[in-house]
């Protein structure tokens, strides 16, 4: 694969990153800090990136950065069929909830800043016949519930769009994978009482590289969660009024 | 039992957890923070530097619930590798086994490893962890080049053997107290296979043993002995002496070691599972099977060096109580006598269960708490059972101070200061390289306040 990476520098997109690199695949790293990106492309050349990774700015807040960021990707690689955005961010819910700015914030860069690179990746991937498309949403977009509804509705906001995304290009050869991770402990994870099945990031990667290579449209890691939102989803409001988490 | 205790009398909540060592005694709450960049955090009053908390006893533990534990985990960036020369710098979070995992299959190995590969590069940096080839390469200090440390004012600042030498000798074993160790340089090992050659030998009692390991030093790499330290009398010290190399690809071809089989200890194993007559038993049965298998065979790396990490939490072994690993050295000059005593003395104790390792040492270190010094030193683990336990402890530190010997900080969970002071004659250039960067002791441990008096 030869792939233009948004987040592999921190978290669930470093251990994923690590694991393309591992196998070969062809990295190009979009992201907010230079050095960190450098930092990052230096580990994954040594775990076996074909070198040299290279690095371009793209900040998810704005959109007049994706262009020049998905061109330069298409120059380093030689075109890439492949975006992986695991970038996005997150907040608990006392402070999304006191602090508009900050709310306002997390819905432009998990909605509208994801939705729109995506949608312009799937028209170049289209133009060129083809590849993947893979973005985090999460269990929390699965169903609202009131300690965190306010991330949640960002990514059932970004859910949505890349399930008709996927409708929308599936014939022109435009795969869509949405990763919904459960709690994993990473550092956007850090503090927060840690509750029953949670995963570790590089199991998290692994699971995901596998639903990329089988171009499965919604994968679920750890894997248990499938079962467990089934049956949160299935919960009548009444009992989900009920429930203090 | 008094210590253990004290978890259930803090105030755990408000983001407090409970923090052990691999011995799981003592335990202490405080709140863990796991960054992914390296910097202090404002406003933290003490910081416990902390790695994957492979450290046995109390090292990489608070001594306060207001002390912050900061684990270097999620900072295990590899920084530069030069597949030339084998030159790696990294991140301090890096453990040994993405280390061997991602290198290995490219020809490169870890200079120096201990027991287990779940250790950071921080970790071995801190701890001048040693292993079975420290005879001929020492400690992994002397491996180091590079390492750049947060210390207590908040500043970056760069130490090795020829840059700020003092802080580098006073950071090599350190145990994490003269700043944050974050990031390392150090250079790797050439191997040609991940396969080991390893010969195996019986003996059939402590001289023997420390004659076999001499006999071996000058023609193999890596060397040990498994003792059954609970066998008397005649055979008091018994046990199997290791040799072994890394083998060369004309010995083994191009396959590979199969994936290998895990198991996990699922629960805290019930007590009366140690009681030593069963533990006799254990250790005759270990002996006489590999006595049985005695002689030279080729060994995936993963089992000559780390067999115990093929049992994910084995610690959980010894009970609910833990355990304490007790590894002191004794100086070659002192000859036979202390350890044959230390030997006599667990052997009566019945404190001992399962195996103690053996190991010669090479030179010291010029770092100043670095632990293997020329000499025998000799691992075991006690099954922790309150004040007697501490005792017999206290009792064998009395016999390695007479014998101009010492503990070994990684491990160490009770050792008194006044017995650590008389172990150690650079600690006190050690405190003013620390003083000196660090007046305030804002790195600190509950190891560090028992041996070093630092106050929460």
């Amino acid at each position: 694969m030869k792939v233009a990476f948004i987040g592999a520098t921190r978290g669930m997109g470093r251990a994923l990153a690590r694991r393309m690199a591992e196998r070969g695949d062809a990295l190009f790293l979009l992201g907010r800090s230079p050095d960190e990106l450098a930092t990052s492309a230096r580990d994954l050349e040594a775990r076996g990136a074909p070198r040299p990774v290279e690095t371009a700015p793209l900040d998810l807040s704005r959109s007049e950065s994706f262009a020049p960021g998905l061109e330069a990707a298409a120059r380093a690689l030689g075109g890439w069929d492949t975006l992986v955005v695991t970038a996005g961010e997150f907040g608990p819910q006392a402070e999304l909830a006191s602090d508009p700015g900050r709310l306002e914030r997390l819905l432009h860069v998990n909605v509208t800043g994801t939705v729109v690179l995506c949608q312009m990746a799937a028209e170049r991937l289209a133009a060129r016949g083809g590849g993947t498309i893979c973005a985090f949403g999460s269990v929390a977009g699965d169903r609202p519930r009131r300690s965190n509804y306010l991330y949640g509705a960002s990514k059932a906001g970004l859910s949505a769009f890349l399930e008709g995304l996927g409708y929308a290009y599936g014939e022109r050869g435009v795969h869509v994978v949405c990763v919904r991770p459960g709690f994993v402990k990473t550092g956007m994870t850090a503090g927060l009482p840690v509750p029953p099945f949670a995963g570790e990031p590089d199991a998290v990667a692994r699971t995901v590289l596998r639903a990329l290579d089988a171009g499965r449209p919604v994968v679920y890691a750890p894997p248990v969660w499938r079962a467990i939102m089934l049956v949160i989803r299935a919960l009548p409001r009444a009992v989900m009024r009920r429930l203090q988490f | 039992m008094a210590r253990l205790s004290a978890l259930d009398e803090a105030p755990v909540g408000a983001g407090l957890q409970p923090v052990a060592g691999w011995g799981r005694h003592p335990v202490r709450p405080a709140r863990v923070i796991r960054p992914e960049r390296l910097v202090l955090p404002p406003g933290a009053p003490g910081i416990v530097p902390r790695g994957l908390g492979r450290a046995y006893g109390d090292a990489a533990v608070p001594s306060s619930p207001r002390d912050l534990v900061l684990e270097t985990v999620r900072a295990d960036r590899v920084l530069a590798f030069d597949p030339a020369s084998g030159l790696l710098s990294c991140e301090a979070g890096l453990p040994l086994a993405e280390i061997l995992r991602v290198l290995v299959p490219k020809g490169w190995f870890p200079p120096v490893s201990p027991g287990t590969k779940f250790v950071t590069v921080g970790g071995c940096v801190a701890c001048d962890v040693h292993g079975k080839n420290h005879h001929r390469d020492g400690s992994f200090g002397q491996f180091v080049e590079r390492i750049k440390l947060v210390v207590a004012d908040g500043r970056e600042v760069e130490c090795g053997p020829s840059t700020e030498r003092e802080l580098f000798l006073a950071t090599v074993g350190g145990m994490g107290l003269t700043g944050l160790i974050a990031e390392v340089t150090l250079r790797l090992r050439p191997v040609e296979s991940p396969w080991m050659v390893l010969e195996t030998e019986d003996v059939r009692g402590l001289e023997e043993m420390m004659e076999g390991l001499r006999r071996a030093a000058p023609d193999w790499p890596y060397t040990v002995g498994w003792i059954d330290c609970l066998a008397r009398g005649k055979s008091l010290g018994r046990g199997i002496l290791m040799r072994g190399c890394h083998a060369t690809r004309a010995e083994t071809g191009a396959r590979r070691p199969g994936p290998r089989r895990g198991w996990r200890m699922p629960v805290d194993a019930p007590e009366w599972l140690l009681s030593p007559w069963l533990m006799r038993l254990f250790n005759a049965g270990y002996y006489l099977g590999q006595k049985r298998r005695a002689g030279r065979r080729l060994v995936p790396y993963e089992s000559f060096f780390y067999p115990l990490d093929a049992v994910e939490d084995w610690n959980r072994m010894y009970g609910r109580r833990g355990f304490l690993q007790y590894q002191c050295i004794v100086p070659r000059a002192a000859g036979v006598r202390p350890l044959l005593r230390l030997l006599e003395r667990l052997a009566d104790s019945g404190a001992a269960s399962f195996l103690a390792v053996i190991k010669d040492c090479g030179p010291e270190f010029p770092a100043y708490l670095s632990f293997p010094l020329e000499g025998t030193t000799l691992a075991l683990d006690l099954a922790y059972r309150g004040a007697r336990t501490e005792a017999l402890v206290h009792e064998l530190n009395a016999l390695v101070v007479t014998a101009g010997g010492r503990v070994y900080l990684a491990k160490d969970a009770v050792t008194r200061a006044e017995d650590f002071a008389r172990m150690v004659p650079r600690l006190e250039r050690w405190r003013a390289v620390r003083d000196h960067w660090d007046a305030g002791h804002r790195f600190r441990s509950a190891q560090s306040a028992r041996l070093l008096g630092d106050r929460p």
